[in-house]
């Protein structure tokens, strides 16, 4: 016969210990005594169990199994996962498949239990607000404290759970069977507790969740065998809202009945008929309001310093269309200043178009980049955050009313077509209308970005001049139509 | 908090229970790290359960009960004479923060009536999660009710910051719609489904952040006469074509201040228990709206039994089926077998050869299921195709108990 000591609780160590040797000694489950704590044994002189074995390689399912067994109360349950294990040892690697089988059924049954135990702890314990006139971190600093009664040996296994949540507060778990203590950066597992006085002593929010518990409930519904399927009276003692479910399912029938012998009311008020109508009349008035709204709302992807407005006139006879600001755009709020900004204002003067009586924008308003050092590095947006900025482009386009849209690069075209464009195939004019997207004169050229990428060259040069020969034919096509 | 803020919650909160929505499911693995506070675990938690028997799971209120609507079902609808207040973003990010640092919630669920406009009613209602999100770093679960008639900008700004946004659809028709809803649009209610599917889709695509926990929505049973044939021929298009995560159905239920367009009556609780039922069988149990309403009658599903036995007794021509060698979809089909319990004979019967007693392990519903299972000790004979089945298989009433 063989004696293994464990310590109360849910020793996972000691259990771990003891189940190499028997297994190094290939020891039957029969001839095992498993006693808790420091009971004396009943069986006289045990043998020993070597202290060195190797570890029992065994399938991670059931290793987690295993985990949350030893957390339960039941005492045979050292005995019923040695008998598992020794199973799997002897060929059952995938034992745990077998659901049928008794034993595994009864440990299915455990496992079940402690994880219950589990969910149920992370959402019935409730922490108490004290302030703590000797705290660490000075005096009357917020400090939470809960007293829970777990079924289980699971106070431990419940730690990362509350830490994750509540890494930023200090807070103490109180239970019968151990207690855990954080202070913002270790976790410190103490001795059983006692239930501590007068926790909810003063806590506004305590009495507020209260007058919210009873405000949710909808009394003609009432169901308290559901109620407590789910949340079984054990769990009322700990919870402050619980104290009102007598009187809540008491007045329930007496309420639903007043409802519904209450004559229907007339309206106290009358209908608000302009407000209703001027509900209508919410979107922005003008570019200015627009302007507000973009400012004011956020990158779809996170990172961009602000938005970067549209510039230039109302009522300009060409709006050209960027695709995005870039590092200098972004820092200085003003679209098409950078290097291909400078490159633009070049190529507009040599096309006959003054560069302030031009509407200049772009599609999507937030720089979009990757952070290489220093440096942030230009990434392109995708086609959902084209379609996302898209609303905002085409409102803006409709206060300035340009008589053509020109569009620089492949996501412009995007924007005011709702198609990939091969922008050097397609160049030239375009009828925006057919879209459904907007109904506007248009003009697709290259982006001055592409320019300054080309190698140096006559390649290069070349490109430039068809970049301001698509300019000049736009003024052209305006001049043409006005 | 003081008492005016807790006078305030009560009305508010009061006036947002009727949306049958509480999970707190589906979202990331995230958490708030060192500087800020909380966490999502993927599945979610019910923190309390009140006594009309659903959970608490998240802090579900109105930022305000005022309402330009007048929609005859709601409570808060504008000719209600019910008591109106109003929070401040401020006052919900407080009251959030201070009832999730003490393990009351796993997060926020906000709606509101529609003041001002619906743009201005959407843009506080991002306001709140975006402070929340951003200046305190909250790492919980926020899940936003959309504004229909809202600008589509704002919607897509909510999404950043929400983990799931909802659209309630309110009534499976739009004739009801129109009826009951005179300022809703049933139109413009699926247009912007359609716009956040599509966000949800695309952002999933490209990698970003947009509702990750999707998008749900609701529909009031039983004040007015849709059946629910039209009710699931709803959802099934709602599942379908904009990837719903969930629809939820709520049973009209008495409201003080009731509207005199409908009637003041006990709400239908089975009916919508019902409607649930055959949700699942849509969503996870391969049936087909058409299966399920033909196990009623007149587009009515039997309020007596549950509608995966209501087919079953109308189709047993396809039973006893052999829980040893029948396939997946056979078994699913299978009155009192759950697609858990499925799913663990499929594996069982790898290892061994099922008995009546295995089965009984491996799923709670065996009384259901042994007319209609074939195991290896085990034969249903004429039990399947007996006139009284249903009569056997339906719990007796219950006694009342005399003192």
């Amino acid at each position: 016969m063989y004696r293994v000591d464990l310590k109360d609780g849910a020793d996972l160590a000691g259990f771990r210990r003891a189940l190499r040797g028997l297994v190094a000694l290939d020891v039957e489950p029969d001839e095992v005594n498993w006693s808790g704590g420091n009971a004396p044994s009943l069986f006289g002189d045990a043998a020993l169990l070597p202290v060195d074995a190797p570890p029992v390689p065994l399938p991670r399912p059931v290793g987690a199994l295993i985990e949350s067994v030893v957390c339960h109360r039941d005492p045979e349950r050292y005995a019923l996962l040695h008998r598992l294990v020794r199973r799997v040892v002897r060929g059952e690697r995938g034992i745990l498949d077998h659901h049928a089988d008794p034993l595994v059924h009864r440990l299915a049954l455990l496992d079940k239990a402690v994880r219950r135990d589990l969910h149920k702890m992370h959402a019935f314990l409730r922490f108490h607000e004290v302030r703590d006139p000797a705290s660490s971190e000075g005096p009357g600093a917020e400090r939470y404290v809960a007293w829970f009664e777990p079924d289980h040996f699971i106070v431990e296994a419940t730690a990362p759970f509350f830490v994750e949540r509540f890494e930023s507060l200090v807070w103490s778990i109180l239970t019968p069977v151990g207690s855990l203590h954080w202070d913002r950066r270790s976790l410190t597992v103490g001795p059983a507790a006692l239930r501590p006085e007068g926790l909810d002593r003063d806590d506004r929010f305590a009495e507020g969740w209260q007058r919210y518990y009873e405000s949710t409930f909808n009394p003609a519904r009432v169901n308290p065998t559901a109620m407590r399927a789910e949340m079984p009276r054990k769990y009322w003692a700990n919870l402050p809202e619980a104290a009102a479910i007598p009187a809540m399912i008491r007045s329930a029938p007496a309420r639903v009945q007043a409802m519904i012998e209450a004559e229907a009311a007339a309206p106290r008020r009358r209908n608000p008929d302009k407000a209703v109508a001027a509900m209508a009349r919410q979107e922005p008035a003008t570019l200015a309001e627009l302007n507000r709204i973009i400012r004011g709302a956020d990158p779809l992807v996170p990172g961009a310093t602000q938005a970067v407005l549209g510039e230039g006139p109302e009522g300009a006879a060409i709006a050209i269309v960027g695709e995005q600001p870039g590092d200098q755009e972004d820092v200085e709020g003003r679209p098409f200043v950078g290097p291909a900004g400078q490159l633009l204002s070049r190529a507009l003067e040599e096309a006959g178009i003054e560069r302030s009586a031009a509407y200049l924008t772009n599609a999507v308003k937030h720089f979009k980049f990757v952070a290489r050092g220093k440096r942030r590095l230009h990434q392109s947006p995708t086609a959902g955050e084209v379609k996302h900025y898209r609303w905002w482009l085409m409102k803006e386009l409709s206060f300035v009313r340009p008589r053509l849209v020109v569009t620089l690069g492949a996501t412009a075209a995007l924007a005011l077509t709702g198609r990939s464009v091969s922008v050097l195939r397609e160049r030239g004019p375009m009828g925006f209308g057919q879209t459904g997207l907007g109904d506007w004169d248009g003009f697709v050229t290259v982006h001055p970005s592409y320019l300054l990428r080309l190698p140096a060259g006559e390649a290069a040069e070349q490109a430039y001049r068809d970049f301001v020969a698509d300019l000049r034919r736009a003024r052209e096509m305006v001049e043409g139509a006005g | 908090m003081d008492d005016a803020l807790l006078d305030k919650l009560g009305i508010l909160a009061d006036a947002a229970k009727y949306d049958a929505s509480c999970a707190s499911s589906g979202a990331k693995r995230r958490t708030g790290g060192p500087d800020g506070i909380g966490s999502t675990t993927g599945a979610g938690i019910c923190h309390a359960y009140t006594p009309d028997g659903r959970c608490v799971s998240l802090l579900k209120i109105l930022l305000t009960n005022y309402c330009l609507f007048d929609c005859a079902y709601c409570i808060n609808r504008r000719s209600s004479n019910v008591r109106r207040a109003r929070f401040s973003v401020d006052e919900v990010v407080q009251l959030t923060l201070g009832f999730y640092k003490r393990n009351c919630i796993e997060g926020l669920f906000l709606s509101s009536g529609i003041i001002r406009s619906p743009d201005y009613t959407m843009e506080q209602l991002m306001l709140v999660a975006r402070t929340l999100r951003r200046d305190h770093g909250f790492a919980g679960y926020i899940h936003l009710k959309t504004i229909p008639e809202a600008s589509p900008w704002l919607i897509e700004q909510a999404g950043l910051w929400a983990d799931r946004l909802s659209i309630n659809l309110e009534l499976a028709s739009d004739r009801s719609l129109k009826e009951f809803a005179p300022e809703k649009d049933g139109g413009a209610i699926k247009a912007v489904m359609g716009q956040v599917g599509e966000r949800i889709l695309e952002a999933k695509e490209e990698k970003r952040r947009f509702s990750p926990a999707g998008q749900s929505t609701q529909m009031i049973v039983g004040a007015d006469a849709s059946t629910d044939l039209s009710v699931l021929e709803t959802s099934d298009t709602l599942y379908r074509r904009y990837g719903l995560r969930r629809v939820y159905y709520s049973a009209f239920s008495p409201i003080p201040e009731a509207s005199s367009a409908l009637p003041a009556k006990p709400p239908p609780l089975q009916r919508e228990n019902r409607l649930y039922q055959a949700d699942w069988l849509l969503r996870y149990y391969g049936f087909t709206v058409e299966e399920i309403a033909a196990g009623g009658e007149g587009g009515m599903l039997d309020l007596g039994i549950d509608p995966k036995l209501a087919w079953a007794l109308k189709n047993r021509e396809r039973f006893p089926v052999d829980v040893n060698s029948a396939d997946r979809e056979m078994l699913l089909r299978v009155p009192g077998l759950g697609a858990r319990a499925v799913d663990k004979i499929v594996e069982a019967r790898r290892h061994t050869t099922l008995r009546l007693e295995d089965v009984a392990r491996l799923s709670s519903g065996l009384k259901r299921a042994r007319a209609f299972l074939i195991a290896a000790d085990h034969h249903p004979g004429g039990l399947t195709d007996r006139a009284d089945l249903r009569q056997r298989l339906v719990a007796p009433p219950k006694q009342l108990s005399l003192f």
